[in-house]
């Protein structure tokens, strides 16, 4: 069944998105896209707006292949995606905040990042006064039922976001989130402005994973303007993009131990974590990499010391982390943690179309470098681990394979690392819209762009993997117990920045 | 576990000779808080990290700060839970609109005498973000901020000297 291909032979085909098609359909068939959504046929890959439009990327189960529809939304409505696929409510109150345009059906008519506070209301759409209706957090009723408001200043070295517990004693009964503290209005800043400075502040959408991000908007750019990058920039992409999963990584498996109050691993894997910085710093002068991928190919070449750097990285990594996974391993009052804690299903996994270790370790075997490889990952050879529990020992697990596969990318790369040029020649400036999807190590970062015909950025979206994980993470603390929270919520470790924009 | 706790027995420690302070920053810190109320919070300084608005990147360092490199403790500086346990608010981001009563609520919870300490470029001016409806213009446009410490992000030791400068003052 090619579900996708009909909605673009019966829609109004756009000539100029590239690489994957965009047709203006009729609302019916919108309606109809939502159906198959909640029926499972298709995932929803990214759902945003323009004052005028709305776009949904979608992705068919069945034959992998993805499309954008647009639906009109000039008489400043749309039909809700969200009254019939959950994934797409929070998607859809953003846009409502962000352009005015209303969801007609959507039955939740809370804001979402507008808390009020900017002094105006739709900021890309039509500018009106601010909204100022205080928030209301569902209802939750019963008898010796407490709330437990958490946030936005957390206790820990994090980011911003509000928490709040109905709990039965111990137990949670529900968990809200309310996010949209860290929104800087990206987006707008992006309007009208240079490829360079957009790529500037796609970087720091989510600082954790600014290679990745930096990645996908140049991959967007460059869908748009037909340039592929030289080789060479590509492969040293892919090498920071690894180096830069790896340290997030072994960051993350000493976090999540350090939760379940075992310092020992989170020493280890914090000492691991600054190697892979060390070596990043000298490899490509920066420790978290970033500003090192341009439009066209990359800014920076390896350093003359960074292959020796990066190769003691793996010869240290190779040697100690194999321990540590053994005592992770072999520490019962730690599984006794992590094992069985903040569950996902794999069929609510399946729904949201949950990204990276969120998914993976929930049975949906989706990683965008094998699902829709990009260079060079189609030459490249790595397994895609994958497990069903969902639960927290499963997302730490995910984790460790995955740094093995990094680490086998690693050495892949450094051993056939292309010669030749760092940079495309880039075309005169020309209209045009591309999008493009870039693992990064939480998940999927989709970036799309539309550039104006002088060459700057007309409208551009990034939509972080956390998304379709934040709201996971509601489901999967129910019934554990308010303790366990940090635990679950670090081994989720979503982007506020990156959901925030 | 064993072999691991004994390992680090016998092998010699990570941590690196600490950093002297940034001149830079003991000249801006200089003239931040009076003879008595350095007294008062003496060699000991208890930090609480609020992000008004980063990418995240300033709190990733931050993070560093605790590594066996860096060894923050040792100077006597911890991070701690709660703004009313701390002597200095280390505040990263923009300070974006969602935030700013957040971040001014931890301020007042913080006891005096206290030091703000706005780490990053966009904690400074609101570096990339600035000229936005969502943010503000660095966390100077909401609260006195005794010392900068600038970078994209700042690398772990250029946190460290900013901070030893706090305590050399």
């Amino acid at each position: 069944m090619a579900i996708l291909e009909d909605f673009i032979r019966a829609g109004d085909r756009v000539e100029v998105h590239r690489p994957v098609p965009r047709a203006l359909v009729a609302p019916k068939d919108w309606r109809l896209a939502s159906e198959y959504l909640a029926g499972g046929a298709l995932d929803l890959v990214g759902l945003w707006a323009e004052p005028a439009l709305v776009h949904m990327a979608l992705r068919e189960k069945d034959t992998g292949a993805v499309a954008v529809v647009t639906c009109d939304a000039a008489g400043g409505q749309f039909p809700s995606v969200g009254q019939v696929h959950a994934p797409a409510i929070r998607l859809e109150r953003a846009i409502r905040d962000l352009f005015g345009l209303e969801p007609v059906g959507l039955t939740d008519p809370r804001p979402w990042l507008d808390h009020g506070r900017w002094g105006l209301a739709h900021p890309l759409g039509h500018r009106t006064e601010p909204d100022a209706t205080p928030y209301r957090f569902l209802p939750a009723e019963g008898e010796s039922l407490h709330r437990i408001p958490v946030g936005p200043v957390h206790a820990g070295i994090i980011e911003p976001g509000h928490f709040r517990f109905t709990a039965n004693g111990e137990t949670v009964v529900r968990l809200e989130e309310r996010l949209g503290y860290v929104h800087k209005g990206i987006e707008s800043l992006m309007h009208g402005v240079p490829l360079d400075r957009a790529g500037a502040l796609a970087g720091r959408t989510s600082g954790d994973s600014t290679v990745a991000y930096q990645w996908a908007f140049a991959g967007a750019v460059e869908a748009a303007l037909e340039v592929t990058p030289p080789p060479r920039a590509l492969w040293l992409r892919a090498l920071m993009a690894e180096l830069e999963r790896i340290a997030n990584h072994f960051g993350d498996i000493g976090a999540i131990c350090n939760d379940a109050s075992f310092g020992l691993m989170h020493a280890h894997c914090g000492v691991l974590r600054e190697r892979v910085l060390r070596a990043s710093d000298v490899a490509f002068g920066h420790r978290l990499m970033r500003d090192r991928i341009g439009v066209g190919g990359v800014t920076v070449d390896l350093a003359p010391t960074g292959r020796a750097a990066i190769e003691a990285l793996l010869r240290e990594a190779r040697s100690r982390f194999p321990t540590l996974v053994e005592l992770y391993d072999s520490t019962t009052s730690l599984q006794d943690r992590t094992a069985g804690a903040g569950r996902v299903s794999p069929e609510l996994a399946d729904q949201f179309g949950a990204g990276g270790y969120v998914g993976r370790a929930a049975g949906r075997s989706f990683d965008v470098r094998k699902s829709l490889a990009y260079a060079p990952y189609d030459a490249l050879s790595f397994d895609l681990p994958v497990r069903t529990e969902g639960d927290v020992n499963a997302r730490v697990w995910i984790r460790i394979r995955e740094v093995e596969q990094s680490l086998r990318l690693i050495e892949q790369i450094l051993a056939a690392l292309p010669a030749g040029a760092l940079r495309a020649e880039m075309p005169s400036p020309r209209a045009g819209e591309g999008m493009a999807l870039v693992e990064a190590f939480r998940g999927d970062v989709l970036a799309w762009v539309r550039l104006a015909r002088e060459g700057t950025i007309a409208r551009c979206h990034l939509r972080d993997a956390s998304w379709f994980q934040w709201p996971l993470l509601e489901a999967a603390i129910e019934g554990n117990i308010v303790a366990d929270f940090p635990l679950c919520n670090k081994s989720f470790n979503c982007s506020y920045s990156g959901h925030d924009l | 576990m064993r072999k691991l706790i004994y390992e680090g027995l016998v092998r010699r420690p990570l941590t690196e000779l600490p950093p002297a302070p940034e001149d830079s920053a003991l000249a801006e810190i200089a003239g931040s808080l009076d003879r008595a109320a350095r007294h008062r919070l003496g060699r000991s300084l208890a930090i609480r990290a609020v992000d008004a608005g980063s990418c995240n990147g300033c709190e990733l360092e931050i993070h560093a700060l605790n590594n066996a490199f860096y060894d923050l403790e040792r100077f006597g500086m911890k991070f701690v839970a709660s703004p009313r346990h701390a002597d200095v608010l280390l505040v990263t981001g923009p300070v974006t609109k969602n935030m700013r009563e957040a971040l001014e609520r931890t301020w007042r919870a913080t006891p005096d005498p206290k030091w703000v300490v706005a780490v990053g470029d966009c904690a400074a001016d609101g570096g990339v973000f600035a000229g936005g409806y969502a943010s503000l213009n660095g966390v100077a446009s909401v609260l006195p901020v005794d010392l900068h410490i600038k970078g994209c992000p700042p690398r772990p030791i250029d946190l460290l000297k900013g901070l030893r400068a706090l305590l050399q003052s």
